[in-house]
C-alpha cells in the first residue's frame, strides 16, 4: 500500500521536473498555430494531460521535442474539428516565386513598429508555414527535430522553410509599402 | 550550381544544415552571384529580426497553475484503489486519522495567515523551479508598473531599489488567495526576493510580521489598503532591510 501510494507521487514529481519546464515552448507553438490566447491555453493544457498519460512510454532525452509533437498533434486534431479550412489552404506557387521579390529588409527595420509588422506578416502565413517558422526561428530546432514533430521527411523541411520565408517576405513588403 | 539549385540550398546554408561539400558550393556561389547573395542577406536579416524581436509567446502564469493542479488532480482521480476489504479498512482508518488530525490542528491555529504563507512559499519555489521568475524583465519601474495595467484590477506600487542594493529584476502575474496578484522580483546577490502585492480583503491594518517556512524567510504587512508578502532565502536581517525600504517608498 505504501509503495503504491508513492509511485504516482514520484511520477508527478519527475513529470514536473522533466516536462513542465517546456511550457513556454508548448505555448509558443500552440499560440502561433491557433493565433489566439484562449485556444492556445486550452490546447496546451490538453497536451499536458495527454503527455502525462503517456509519460510512462517516454524514454528519450528530448522532452521538449516529445512534448512539442504532442502539442502539434493536439492542435491539428483541433483544427480538423474546428477549422478544417485552414488545413486545406492551397497556395498558388506563382504568387511566391522568388524572382518577383523586391523585399528590402532595411526598409522593414527602419519602421518603428517593425516587430508588430513582422508578427502580422507571420500570422497571415498558412498553418504549415507558421509551424516550420516557429519551430526553426523561435525554438531553434534542427531540421531533423522539425521533421519528427511535423511528421514530414527531413528533405521537405528545407523546401518548406524556403517557401515560408519567401512568402513571409512578400507579406512584409506589402505591409511595409502600406505603412510608408 | 545554378541559381535555381541555390535558392533552396541557401536556407540550409543559413540554418547550418548542409554537409561540408554543399556548404562550400553555396559559399562559393554566393561570392560570385550578386542576386543570390542579396537574397541570402535579406533572409539573414529577416531571420535575425524574427529571433531578436518579441515574437515569442511565453506561457502565462495562470496557465502554469492550471496545468500543474490538473495534473495533480488527474493523478489522484486515476489512482486505482484495490478492492480488498482490509485495504478499505486501512482507507477508513486513515480517514478517521485525518479527521482527528484536523481536529487537533484547527484550534492550534491553521489560520488564514498560515495558509497564505504556505501559498506564498509554493509560488516562490515554483517561480524558481520552472525558470519563470518574471513575465516582464526590467529594472525600470516605469516599464514594470504599466505592464500590469489591464492584467490586474489594481495598480501595484513598483519601486526600483537598485541604488539601495536590491535591483528590480521584473514582474509577473501570480495567483494567491483565489485572486490574481502582482509579483515583483528583486535580487540581492544570488538571492531572489519575490514581493507579492494585492488589495487587502478587509480594511484592517496588519503590522509587519516575520515568519519562517521550509528555510525561507517571509515578511508580511498591509499598508494603504494593500497586502504585501515578501519571501526569500536571504537572511532575515537583509530581508527586513528590504521590507523597510519597500515600506518607506510605498
Amino acid at each position: 500500500m505504501w509503495k503504491e501510494r508513492n509511485v504516482p507521487e514520484q511520477t508527478v514529481a519527475r513529470f514536473e521536473q522533466v516536462v513542465l519546464p517546456h511550457m513556454d515552448a508548448a505555448y509558443n507553438l500552440a499560440r502561433w498555430l491557433t493565433r489566439n490566447d484562449h485556444d492556445a491555453e486550452d490546447l496546451v493544457q490538453e497536451s499536458y494531460l495527454r503527455a502525462f498519460k503517456f509519460f510512462g512510454s517516454f524514454q528519450g532525452a528530448n522532452a521538449r521535442g516529445w512534448l512539442l509533437t504532442i502539442v502539434r498533434n493536439t492542435c491539428y486534431t483541433w483544427f480538423r474539428e474546428n477549422r478544417p479550412q485552414e488545413l486545406t489552404t492551397s497556395f498558388d506557387e506563382n504568387i511566391h516565386s522568388t524572382e518577383a521579390d523586391p523585399f528590402d529588409p532595411e526598409k522593414l527595420l527602419l519602421q518603428s513598429e517593425s516587430g508588430q509588422l513582422l508578427k502580422q506578416a507571420m500570422e497571415e502565413l498558412p498553418l504549415e508555414f507558421r509551424e516550420v517558422l516557429t519551430l526553426r526561428e523561435l525554438e531553434g530546432l534542427s531540421y531533423k527535430e522539425i521533421a519528427v514533430i511535423a511528421g514530414i521527411p527531413p528533405g521537405t523541411v528545407m523546401s518548406r522553410l524556403a517557401r515560408a520565408r519567401s512568402r513571409l517576405k512578400q507579406h512584409l513588403t506589402k505591409l511595409v509599402n502600406k505603412e510608408c | 550550381m545554378t541559381c535555381t539549385d541555390i535558392q533552396a540550398a541557401i536556407h540550409g546554408y543559413l540554418d547550418g544544415e548542409l554537409d561540408a561539400v554543399r556548404n562550400l558550393e553555396v559559399e562559393q556561389h554566393l561570392q560570385h552571384c550578386a542576386v543570390c547573395s542579396q537574397t541570402y542577406k535579406a533572409d539573414q536579416t529577416l531571420q535575425g529580426a524574427i529571433k531578436t524581436g518579441s515574437q515569442y509567446y511565453r506561457a502565462p502564469a495562470h496557465l502554469r497553475k492550471r496545468i500543474q493542479s490538473s495534473i495533480r488532480q488527474g493523478d489522484k482521480s486515476e489512482r486505482v484503489v484495490p478492492a480488498m476489504p482490509w485495504r478499505w479498512l486501512a482507507v477508513a482508518a486513515s480517514v478517521v486519522f485525518v479527521v482527528i488530525l484536523a481536529w487537533a490542528l484547527i484550534p492550534s491555529g491553521l489560520d488564514g495567515e498560515q495558509l497564505v504563507a504556505q501559498e506564498v512559499v509554493s509560488s516562490h519555489v515554483r517561480s524558481l523551479m520552472v525558470d519563470h521568475v518574471a513575465d516582464v524583465m526590467s529594472s525600470d519601474q516605469h516599464t514594470v508598473k504599466p505592464w500590469f495595467t489591464g492584467k490586474l484590477d489594481f495598480s501595484p506600487p513598483v519601486k526600483n531599489l537598485t541604488n539601495e542594493g536590491f535591483p528590480l529584476v521584473g514582474g509577473r502575474l501570480d495567483y494567491l488567495e483565489n485572486r490574481a496578484v502582482a509579483a515583483l522580483v528583486y535580487q540581492r546577490r544570488n538571492h531572489v526576493i519575490n514581493l507579492f502585492i494585492w488589495p487587502s480583503s478587509q480594511d484592517t491594518h496588519v503590522k509587519t510580521k516575520a515568519l519562517a517556512r521550509q528555510g525561507y524567510h517571509l515578511v508580511h504587512w498591509s499598508k494603504a489598503g494593500m497586502t504585501y508578502w515578501a519571501i526569500s532565502d536571504l537572511n532575515d536581517t537583509e530581508l527586513q532591510e528590504f521590507v523597510r525600504l519597500v515600506q518607506a517608498s510605498s
